[in-house]
């Protein structure tokens, strides 16, 4: 007794003392904390712009701004000047392609589908005074726009539809005399406005990120770190860090997570391990557009109906346009769950001129696999439509949407899409058969920005599950939960049952026969 | 009427613990296999693996225990009575027919036991084990914090580590269904948690001896 008493006390002791290795109260990331400390200070500038002569003066033309400011600073124009937000292009080699420039100059979406003929109103989105239509002077840095990234004051604003140039009320003075490094807005707007309003084409980039809580970005949160963009967009002789697959294709010089967080950041080495197939972005973005909403579709087939030869538009209950006579009919969502696909880094566009080959027409397209070695899963924003293209040539059309007067064959005025299209053609140097129509296009956005609370980040089982997971639709791997050898398991199941019903029927077997045997019995002794 | 030790403390410790381990292994492996929700998958996950670490050292201490007790000699396989057994457990059961083979401390295992015991522990468990440590390492993480994924396909090891999963539930319903084959419903189970047995020998000797006094 006192033997079994000794060794009942020995295993609990052994096993509270095991228990003790399990338990570990969580230990605070120190890497963690020494990166919130490290963006906690911010920047200084060594200079104040106000206290220089040179800028306490009025200035005539936003040019008077840029030679000011190449005065001291006499080589940055030409680090602009190569810039990819200053030439909308960039020389990459693209596989399939070769080395081929792709940008906003030659590639098109399915959002106003493309810039050119347009240039008036799309540049308001360039680095640049005066680009109005195709012969833009790309080597002129006097049109180098200094102050829409560098504008401290919140001041300026770029004029609509004015090729690029700043609104006429901007005083440009003050402007000159605020700048510093790029704020949120600086950059927002821009990246935030893309498509013609808040928020349409990105999902992740809208300017309620300017002031948010961490619910909706733990970077960017005013509440949290409260970061600028070129926190993690740093710039190298004005290359900015990090690009958009929209119009970018090459996987360099990207701006990503592990450049501050490292391939290992969890305490957990079952997550760590996730982190060579799956991206950081695909576990702690779990929904994308969270404050306002973004198009997901957009048709351009539907465009064209006009009341009394007036052009309408409709709203939905947040302010939307869900139709205008000018553009089609659009969706939009908020708080959305991206959708998700392998990608290496590099991607391909429809570049103009280039003959369709497949329905919906992928603009871009994002490369990658499982079985390739840098392939991660991400999320992605896929932006579904329709847009015109010509039906003999089969290659997508620009048209020319934006005019400022009517009968300049812009189809936003005349709502002629023979017209439109001939003219936008035209300028391109590209062939139109006279035929048009409408055809399905789909565009790729990772979604790379709206971080979620770690505590919100996606959870195990809303992939590793067997039906209507996250990533139900990503074929080509195994992936534990979601996949199974099903004939292993039919095999198995069978077994299982087999096994059961053997040991039933031996089991009745014996009842039945000691059932007897003790009548047998019975009658005996009777 | 005597009883005689069998099952020795190491023994029957280890037994019970792989049995409990072997099935929560089950119950949380086939969870993880996505085949029905019980704990959640992260939770099934995280229990899956600190039990088979349990398994794994519980299995290194039983090979060092069978051999250095000399052990494992009760499971080399022999053909002697095989068919018998067999026979009785097919038919001769029915009938009332005892054992033919009788347990004793040196032999505690009849030859149909032998065999499938010694499947399970060669062939069975380390189908399981192996492809449950390749699993476990698929992904593995450098000292310079890359991770590293094996080249072996993680489809096969799953498959074969599912299959193992299946095999060890179709031998753990055969098995506990053949411990009710003993003299009574639960003598065997009750031997396996005391480690004494009556004596068969003892008791057959003496059911033979009435038997032949009946037959005078």
């Amino acid at each position: 007794m006192t033997k079994n008493f000794t060794l009942i006390l020995f295993c609990i002791i052994i096993g509270l003392w095991l228990a003790s290795f399990l338990y570990q109260p969580k230990p605070i990331n120190l890497h963690l904390e020494k990166l919130k400390q490290k963006y906690a200070v911010k920047p200084i500038s060594g200079i104040d712009h106000s206290q220089l002569k040179e800028l306490q003066r009025e200035f005539k033309s936003p040019q008077e701004v840029t030679e000011a400011c190449i005065a001291c600073h006499n080589q940055r124009h030409k680090e602009i000047m190569n810039s990819s937000h200053w030439n909308w292009e960039r020389l990459s080699y693209i596989e399939g392609r070769g080395i081929a420039r792709s940008g906003k100059r030659n590639v098109i979406n399915n959002y106003c589908i493309g810039s050119n003929t347009n240039e008036q109103v799309c540049a308001v989105c360039h680095i640049g005074f005066g680009m109005n239509n195709d012969h833009f002077d790309f080597d002129n840095a006097r049109n180098v726009d200094c102050m829409v990234c560098h504008d401290n004051s919140e001041e300026y604003l770029k004029g609509s539809a004015m090729a690029g140039y700043p609104d006429r009320n901007v005083n440009l003075g003050k402007v000159a005399q605020s700048v510093g490094n790029p704020k949120k807005m600086n950059c927002g707007s821009c990246h935030f406005y893309g498509g013609g309003g808040n928020n349409v084409k990105h999902g992740d980039l809208e300017d309620a990120l300017l002031d948010c809580s961490r619910e909706t970005d733990v970077h960017m949160a005013a509440n949290g770190m409260d970061m600028e963009c070129v926190a993690c967009h740093t710039a190298e002789n004005h290359q900015m860090k990090g690009k958009l697959y929209s119009v970018s294709s090459d996987n360099y010089n990207r701006s990503t997570c592990e450049s501050c967080h490292g391939n290992t950041p969890h305490f957990e080495n079952l997550i760590n391990g996730h982190t060579a197939k799956v991206s950081c972005q695909a576990c702690h973005i779990p929904h994308y557009s969270k404050i306002n909403a973004t198009k997901t579709a957009w048709k351009w087939s539907t465009s064209g109906k006009l009341e009394n030869g007036q052009a309408i538009h409709t709203e939905d209950s947040l302010g939307n346009h869900t139709y205008m006579s000018q553009k089609g009919s659009f969706t939009w969502e908020r708080n959305i769950q991206p959708e998700y696909m392998w990608f290496n880094g590099t991607a391909d566009h429809y570049l103009l001129g280039d003959s369709i080959k497949e329905v919906p027409v992928i603009l871009n397209r994002l490369f990658g696999s499982h079985d390739e070695k840098q392939s991660k899963i991400i999320p992605v924003k896929i932006h579904r439509g329709d847009q015109i293209y010509d039906k003999k040539l089969m290659r997508l059309i620009q048209p020319k949407l934006w005019s400022a007067q009517k009968g300049d064959s812009a189809y936003w005025m005349d709502f002629d899409w023979n017209k439109a299209s001939a003219a936008g053609m035209k300028s391109l140097g590209l062939e139109y058969s006279g035929e048009y129509g409408f055809i399905e296009t789909e565009m790729y956005w990772p979604i790379n920005h709206m971080v979620s609370k770690k505590e919100e980040s996606v959870g195990c089982a809303e992939c590793h599950t067997r039906e209507n997971g996250r990533l139900q639709n990503l074929a080509g791997f195994y992936l534990p939960g979601r996949d199974r050898n099903k004939n292993l398991d039919f095999a198995g199941s069978f077994l299982l049952f087999f096994s059961i019903a053997g040991v039933v029927i031996h089991a009745a077997a014996r009842m039945f026969h000691a059932y007897k045997k003790n009548k047998i019995e019975s009658e005996i002794i009777d | 009427m005597g009883k005689i030790y069998i099952y020795k403390n190491f023994e029957r410790f280890w037994h019970w613990s792989q049995a409990i381990l072997i099935i929560f292994l089950a119950i949380t492996g086939f969870e993880v296999h996505g085949s029905y929700y019980i704990f959640g998958y992260e939770a099934s996950v995280m229990f899956h693996r600190y039990a088979s670490y349990a398994l794994i050292i519980l299995i290194v201490f039983a090979i060092f225990w069978h051999i250095t007790t000399g052990e494992w000699k009760q499971y080399v396989p022999t053909t002697k009575k095989l068919k018998e057994q067999i026979l009785f457990y097919t038919s001769g059961m029915f009938k009332g027919e005892q054992h033919p083979t009788n347990r004793t401390e040196l032999s505690k295992l009849n030859p149909l036991q032998r065999i499938i015991y010694l499947s399970f522990k060669l062939i069975l468990i380390p189908i399981t084990i192996i492809s449950g440590i390749l699993y476990m390492f698929h992904k593995t993480i450098d000292a310079n914090d890359n991770v590293i994924i094996s080249d072996m396909n993680l489809e096969s090891i799953a498959s074969w580590h599912t299959l193992g999963g299946f095999l060890l539930m179709a031998f753990l319903i055969v098995h506990v269904y053949m411990t009710t084959t003993g003299k009574t419903l639960t003598s065997n189970i009750k031997s396996m948690i005391t480690g004494y047995e009556e004596d068969e020998s003892e008791k057959n000797e003496r059911n033979n001896i009435i038997e032949e006094k009946h037959n005078e």
